[in-house]
């Protein structure tokens, strides 16, 4: 089967605007509403799931071509993306630690729960359906995690604020989050049919 | 614990994985625009969380502590494998309606989670429970979510027209933004009838 590779540019910013994992996917709801209370831990979370990200869409990129589809046993991707992806954490976690203390300070307590991050598993079994090209599929990778990154500060900035505003006793806590989201979404919605891929 | 009952109003009330723990948070969201797809996925999770959990829990003398994560994720990814082919042989429409959101029930926090919290700890029979309870909470979770979505952006029910044609639809309701309102204020009506209680 042939590979597909779109206009790069465009991949990119559908990627973030158009087809936002968080704001229309859906992807990576646990860390976007768990580590959104302060910008400054939101803009670690979307740093590091930048990095993660992109990174993951190569290494399965070669998982899947190299291996999986050379063996034959392309149904066992599921499996295969999840340990790779969980292998690829510890060592960039490693890594990080030993060649660049200073960036493991800033990144190191994100670095394991991006594996739970569901947009990292998302974004690799996207690149596997749409059969994009190695190119195409980091820069999906890479879109994708600038959206999340994009929209985690947003609202991170937000219920900074909100913080300080008299809430209706129910709605304390998760409620006005979700509420928040939903007019994000709803602004990022707006976006819908700029970009055709 | 060990009284069935008990361990399954457990998870479907005291800690009910959307409305009260606010875990498995992706596909709560993205495949609720209908009930039945709010069915199908609850269903589907909750037979990988039943198994997994047996497994886990049979399997959690044989693990060794250090590598248990990776152990488990492998058990789980198996289970959702096993799923996926089930739903594509004999519900294809369901499949097809889930889609993206099947390969990722692995990277479900509640399977995880309920893996971490009980199976590991406890023996196979209550661990079956658990995940009953657990599977049943997040799939009525699920349903109640689509219902209210499916009514109000579609005027259907389960499919079926129950509002006259004349009613506007929301359609906001069936996009994303409405799968965020709809669970946010479900969650602050909830909490205004249990701080009513408490009170």
């Amino acid at each position: 089967m042939a590979q597909v590779q779109p206009n790069l540019i465009m991949l990119v910013l559908f990627a973030i605007f158009v087809n936002n994992y968080v704001l229309s996917q859906f992807l990576g709801i646990c860390p976007f509403l768990g580590v959104s209370k302060k910008v400054e831990t939101a803009a670690g979370m979307g740093a590091a799931v930048i990095f993660v990200m992109s990174l993951a869409s190569a290494v399965t990129y070669f998982v899947y071509n190299l291996i999986l589809v050379k063996l034959g046993i392309e149904y066992l991707y599921n499996i295969a993306f999840i340990l790779v992806i969980a292998a690829l954490v510890q060592l960039v976690e490693m890594f990080i630690k030993k060649s660049s203390p200073s960036l493991y300070q800033a990144l190191g307590v994100y670095l394991p729960l991006i594996t739970t991050n569901c947009a990292v598993l998302g974004v690799a079994v996207v690149n596997m359906q749409k059969n994009y090209t190695f190119i195409a599929s980091v820069l999906n990778g890479f879109g994708g995690a600038v959206g999340f990154a994009l929209a985690i500060i947003l609202f991170a900035g937000i219920r900074e604020r909100i913080e300080f505003n008299s809430i209706p006793k129910p709605f304390q806590g998760f409620p006005i989050a979700l509420v928040t989201a939903t007019l994000m979404s709803l602004a990022f919605l707006g976006f819908q049919g700029l970009i055709k891929i | 614990m060990g009284n069935p009952i008990k361990i399954i109003k457990n998870g479907i009330v005291d800690e009910n994985p959307t409305f009260r723990q606010v875990i498995g948070m992706c596909p709560t969201l993205a495949v609720t625009s209908s009930a039945i797809n709010g069915i199908g996925m609850g269903l589907s999770t909750a037979a990988v969380l039943i198994c997994s959990n047996v497994v886990i829990s049979l399997l959690r003398k044989i693990i060794p502590d250090k590598v248990r994560i990776p152990a488990f994720v492998v058990v789980i990814a198996s289970f959702v494998t096993i799923v996926q082919f089930l739903l594509q042989a004999y519900v294809p429409f369901l499949n097809d309606a889930l889609g993206l959101y099947i390969p990722l029930i692995v990277v479900n926090c509640i399977i995880l989670g309920r893996a971490e919290a009980f199976a590991s700890k406890n023996n196979a029979v209550d661990s079956f429970f658990d995940g009953i309870g657990m599977g049943l909470g997040f799939t009525v979770a699920l349903t109640v979510l689509g219902l209210v979505r499916e009514f109000l952006g579609g005027g259907t029910l389960f499919g079926i027209a129950v509002l006259p044609e004349a009613f506007p639809d929301t359609l906001m309701m069936i996009m994303s933004p409405g799968a965020f309102l709809t669970l946010g204020v479900l969650m602050a009506i909830l909490n205004y009838f249990t701080n009513k209680k408490s009170a």
